[in-house]
């Protein structure tokens, strides 16, 4: 499904290069559980964000879903991410003047979703994630573990076909990370693919098949039994 | 994103800050008030002359003595040069037009008038019995000039409210002689208290045979000659008689002014016109400066939710909806503050109203329609750039950066 062939990136900081990615090929089934672990800086979150569309390659050649990718416009990715990719971040990243609510349906409503239908598909969610008492509230008003939820429940509201999730427990006590992790690990038992950056190993060595990424380049990818 | 929940969207963003949001509405609706507050003064003043002038009746005719140095009818000649004088005679020639309905020569002078010991200075107006008609003057009791040939110099007049008052008071003034210059004349009628004619007030005029009047002043020529046409139609016709007649008898020359109630009246109008345009004009400036104050408060909005954006663009918004999603905040700021300041402009012209009751400052619908436009046009322009900025942020960037 997720197809990334030599694929580079690399930045010009100060003169000198950075190579973010060196040459990375890797493929991704559908329904896969895919952590990427490394030191920091090593390329983790760039090669995250070229899954998702947001950063793109200077060479290589990216299919998703057996579409190349790399030569697609601006309104075009907007829209292949809109349909296909779920976002997860270590700071959340919601909306603080929205509600609960109001931050999942925000994928729906920039999709141009009518109100009726965004409410018909977040109410469910919102019970399934545990969140009916908190759906009116504020995201300062909700604890880390239940602003990341709220973030779940955005980033898989449109149905995408990937869940691509950076650090997200990076911001959360054992607990509540723990917490996450088994609601992330529930939606890609539902066959949701699933790809999680981590720097803790206790998070990564639960998925079932783990990279490690070092100075831009895959050293390992070992797959669990 | 369907447009009302776009609209929704960007009133939540807007109410988020209200201080801000506060200040734009602010700037927005007093620019668009003083649009139509100004404009509306503007044109209301132009009413008011308009309706001025129409009072005397466009049928009018004006002949002055002297030709305008410009081809056209303009104010301007009204201080033109006297190469040679209108007089009686030549009112008399362009009495016979068939075109013509009425006629009256008239002379200006300043007087001393004397009664029993008061005395005061009044402006004196020499005329004909015709002038009452052409003027609307009222009487408030007695007779007005008589009916007769314009070179009989009879010795009455007829006296403005104020004169009759600082000279008689509560006596009796019909009949009684008055010193005027060095002569004595009969008093036969007083004006009735209302209106402005000939640039003057008829409260302190005093009105006299154009012939007596000529005595007193020891002229021959005319200030001027009202001619009123039969109707607007003959006023070409009436024109053309004036022409050929003073050509004839000023050895073929025509030495005289021929003015309008329409071209006079048309170029007041033009003028107030412009004038209002100007004045809606420099209010306009307010709502540019209103419009770059909205720049740069969607500067720093764009600033300040370069998150917010990033975020937008991971969950699938693309660089246009970005940009439509900041226009769009700029535009309902504007709209409201243009409807605000429409309010507020309103209420100001009705306060005008309330002063000066003479003085319709309605404003006119472009006006209403060029405030409001301009309000939208500036927010939209002057959200261009702010959008433009946000709808590139790097969407990794604008993330990571907190
Ligand atoms: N936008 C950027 N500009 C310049 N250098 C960058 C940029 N993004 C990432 N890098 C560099 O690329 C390398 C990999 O970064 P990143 O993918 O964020 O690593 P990780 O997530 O594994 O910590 C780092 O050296 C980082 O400094
Ligand atoms: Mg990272």
């Amino acid at each position: 499904m997720i197809e990334l062939r030599e694929v580079s990136r690399i930045f010009h900081v100060g003169g000198q290069e950075v190579r973010a990615m060196d040459r990375i090929s890797l493929a991704i089934q559908p329904g896969e559980y895919l952590s990427i672990m490394g030191p920091s800086g090593s390329g983790k979150s760039t090669l995250l964000n070229t899954l998702g569309l947001l950063d793109t390659p200077d060479s290589g050649a990216y299919l998703l879903q057996g579409q190349d990718v790399t030569s697609l416009n601006d309104a075009q990715l907007a829209a292949v991410r809109s349909r296909t990719i779920g976002f997860i971040f270590q700071f959340f990243h919601l909306i603080p003047r929205l509600t609960a609510q109001q931050n999942i349906e925000l994928p729906l409503l920039l999709a141009g979703v009518s109100r009726r239908e965004r409410t018909l598909r977040s109410t469910p969610l919102i019970e399934a994630f545990g969140l009916s008492d908190r759906s009116n509230h504020r995201p300062d008003e909700l604890s880390g573990g239940q602003r990341q939820r709220v973030a779940i429940a955005r980033a898989v509201i449109n149905k995408p076909a990937v869940l691509l999730a950076d650090e997200p427990t990076g911001n959360l006590d054992r607990h509540s990370g723990a917490d996450i992790i088994e609601l992330l690990e529930g939606l890609n038992q539902g066959g949701l693919t699933l790809v999680v950056v981590t720097h803790d190993p206790e998070v990564g060595e639960r998925a079932r098949r783990q990279i490690r990424v070092v100075d831009g380049r895959i050293a390992a990818d070992v797959r669990r039994a | 994103m369907r447009p009302l929940d776009a609209i929704g969207y960007g009133l939540a963003s807007l109410g988020s800050n209200r201080i801000r949001t506060l200040l734009m509405l602010l700037a927005m609706s007093i620019g668009v008030a003083a649009v139509v507050l100004l404009t509306g003064i503007g044109n209301g003043a132009r009413l008011y002359i308009v309706d001025q002038f129409s009072s005397l009746g466009t049928n009018l005719v004006i002949v002055i003595p002297g030709r305008a140095e410009t081809a056209s009818n303009t104010p301007a000649t009204l201080v033109g040069e006297t190469p040679r004088d209108l007089t009686l005679a030549d009112a008399r020639a362009l009495a016979r037009g068939d075109a013509v309905q009425r006629l009256t020569p008239i002379n200006i002078g300043e007087m001393n008038i004397a009664w029993r010991g008061k005395e005061r200075q009044v402006p004196l107006v020499g005329s004909t019995a015709p002038i009452l008609e052409i003027h609307h003057l009222q009487m408030d009791r007695g007779a007005f000039l008589p009916e007769e040939d314009m070179e009989i110099a009879r010795p009455v007049c007829v006296i403005g409210a104020k004169v009759h008052r600082e000279l008689f008071g509560q006596q009796n003034a019909l009949g009684e002689l008055v010193r005027l210059g060095g002569f004595r004349c009969r008093v036969i009628g007083v004006l009735g208290s209302e209106g402005r004619s000939l640039g003057l007030d008829t409260e302190e005029l005093v009105i006299v045979p154009v012939a007596f009047a000529q005595m007193l002043l020891n002229t021959e020529g005319l200030f001027r000659i009202l001619i009123e046409a039969k109707d607007l139609g003959v006023i070409d016709r009436l024109k053309t008689h004036i022409k050929t007649t003073i050509a004839k008898r000023h050895y073929g020359e025509e030495d005289v002014t021929i003015i309008t109630q329409d071209s006079v009246l048309a170029t007041f109008d033009k003028i107030l016109k412009v004038l209002t345009l100007t004045v809606a004009g420099i209010a306009g400036i307010s709502l540019v400066v209103a419009g770059i104050l909205i720049m740069n408060v969607m500067l720093m909005a764009v600033a300040q939710r370069t998150a917010e954006i990033g975020l937008s663009k991971a969950l699938g918004a693309g660089q246009l909806q970005i940009m439509a999603m900041l226009v769009t905040e700029a535009l309902l700021l504007s709209s409201i503050g243009g409807l605000i300041g429409l309010g507020l402009g309103f209420a100001g012209s009705w306060l005008a109203v309330q002063f000066y009751p003479a003085l319709n400052a309605t404003p006119p619908p472009w006006a209403i329609a060029a405030a409001l436009g301009t309000a939208l046009g500036t927010g939209f322009i002057f959200s261009l750039l702010p959008a433009r900025r946000a709808a590139r942020l790097d969407p990794i960037r604008a993330l990571a950066g907190h």
